[in-house]
């Protein structure tokens, strides 16, 4: 309300203080809430949706096997290999729809805003990714044997291992995880800014008068073209966070490199 | 104003405490969730499938090799049928063939009967006629000597023509009595 008192006079554009919700109890903000019936969410549709599974599947079955697929063939399969990825069908499943509903919630009417852009939440799944695909490199290789996996790939020349030995090792130990987490955060970051900077600068120009409500309308209808370039956003990052956790555990224990 | 507000925010790259530590614990119960109940459901529900469709090709298989089985037996009755057939084809040819000789044997054994007993006939009839001529050319000569006696006197041409016209006499009565006896 501040800050439409404050438009009437002077357009201030929505920044990061956007991103700060003050406590609904406790501590607890907004994001959290998000955070949780997000979990509820999957939990439900996962728990709920596989109580009855018929061999010949009816049109729900159809859409939530076809849902499962996607993770376990064209990610987890297609990169770890057709031996090992059922272990880790969980982990990218789990990936791809929570941070997907969590996307969502961004365009969802009400709850509008994606929990992925407060760092916390990508980086926890970055975590998780982290200690998973070293894990399974460890376990497969032994200590050695993975850390001379990871620092350097086969057919590298002597005079430049040193170099690559140093890339290689921060690549896979900070920038691979970390890039992960920033990726999503920054593109649910900015596409919420975007989404919120339409709106507000739409009504600021409605209420402004004169010459300046004749643009009102295209920036709203930018607005909503907006939104549903962020919805393909949304769906994008969630995939490529689940698919890029694959590819790393497909690295992590793979035998040529 | 907003100067000292975004002073006082936190930066947005920097993670809140509380959001990290809630973010690691819903995923680990989501990731928990998946790993107990979701994920072995997916993976029984298509193991079951592919077996469902393995054995469906199973059963499809057995039938099929089933009914070749059946298949052969048929054939191989039927080509018992089909020689067993031609068997008693060839039997009631042979069957015919013999009756065929056997009646003509009966027939030609018939006929050789007949022509025997004709034979037979023909004989006695001879036999017969020899026998009644015998009589009658006794009786003849008798007759003949009488009329020769009785004319010897008169005349000795005479007697030579009375030998001529009894000798013809004769002779008609011979041909008179074969073409009866034939």
């Amino acid at each position: 309300m501040g800050t439409l008192v404050l438009a009437a006079e002077e357009f201030t554009p929505p920044g990061a203080g956007l991103f700060n919700f003050p406590p609904i109890f406790g501590d607890v903000t907004k994001p959290m809430v998000l955070a949780v019936l997000s979990l509820i969410i999957v939990v439900a549709v996962f728990t709920l949706g596989t109580r009855r599974m018929a061999i010949v599947p009816g049109k729900g079955q159809f859409l939530l096997e076809s849902f499962y697929d996607i993770p376990r063939n064209t990610m987890a399969r297609d990169q770890i290999g057709s031996e090992d990825f059922k272990r880790f069908i969980p982990l990218i499943l789990g990936l791809f729809s929570f941070i997907l509903v969590n996307n969502l919630f961004a365009i969802v009417p009400v709850i509008q805003f994606p929990t992925m852009s407060r760092i916390g939440f990508p980086l926890a799944l970055a975590i998780f990714v982290y200690v998973f695909y070293h894990y399974a490199g460890f376990k497969k290789h032994g200590f050695a044997g993975y850390i001379k996996h990871a620092a350097l790939p086969p057919g590298v020349p002597v005079f430049i291992a040193p170099l690559i030995i140093i890339i290689e090792l921060l690549q896979k130990f900070l920038f691979q995880p970390l890039s992960l987490a920033l990726r999503v955060f920054a593109a649910m970051f900015a596409g919420h800014l975007i989404i919120a900077l339409a709106a507000v600068g739409a009504e600021f120009l409605l209420f402004a008068g004169g010459a300046l409500t004749i643009p009102a309308p295209l920036v709203f209808v930018a607005g909503i073209g907006f939104t549903f370039l962020e919805a393909l956003v949304q769906v994008i990052q969630a995939y490529v966070f689940a698919l890029l956790a694959a590819v790393y555990i497909g690295a992590a224990i793979s035998e040529d490199h | 104003m907003e100067l000292i507000l975004a002073a006082e925010e936190p930066l947005p790259i920097i993670p809140l405490p509380a959001e990290l530590i809630l973010g690691v614990v819903a995923f680990a119960i989501l990731l928990f969730v998946l790993w107990k109940f979701a994920v072995p459901r997916f993976e029984k529900l298509y193991e079951e499938r592919t077996d469902a469709i393995e054995g469906g090709l199973k059963r499809a298989q057995e039938t099929q090799e089933q009914a070749d089985r059946l298949k052969k037996e048929y054939e191989d009755q039927l080509a018992g049928l089909r020689a067993e057939a031609a068997r008693i084809r060839d039997d009631a040819r042979a069957e015919g063939q013999q009756i065929k000789a056997e009646l003509r044997e009966e027939a030609e054994q018939e006929a050789a009967r007949i022509k025997a007993r004709g034979e037979e006939q023909v004989t006695a009839a001879r036999d017969a006629a020899q026998r009644a001529l015998r009589g009658e050319v006794g009786g003849l000569s008798v007759q003949l000597a009488e009329r020769l006696l009785r004319e010897q006197l008169a005349d000795d041409s005479r007697r030579s023509a009375t030998i001529d016209s009894f000798l013809g006499e004769l002779d008609q009565q011979g041909v008179a009595q074969r073409t009866g006896a034939n």
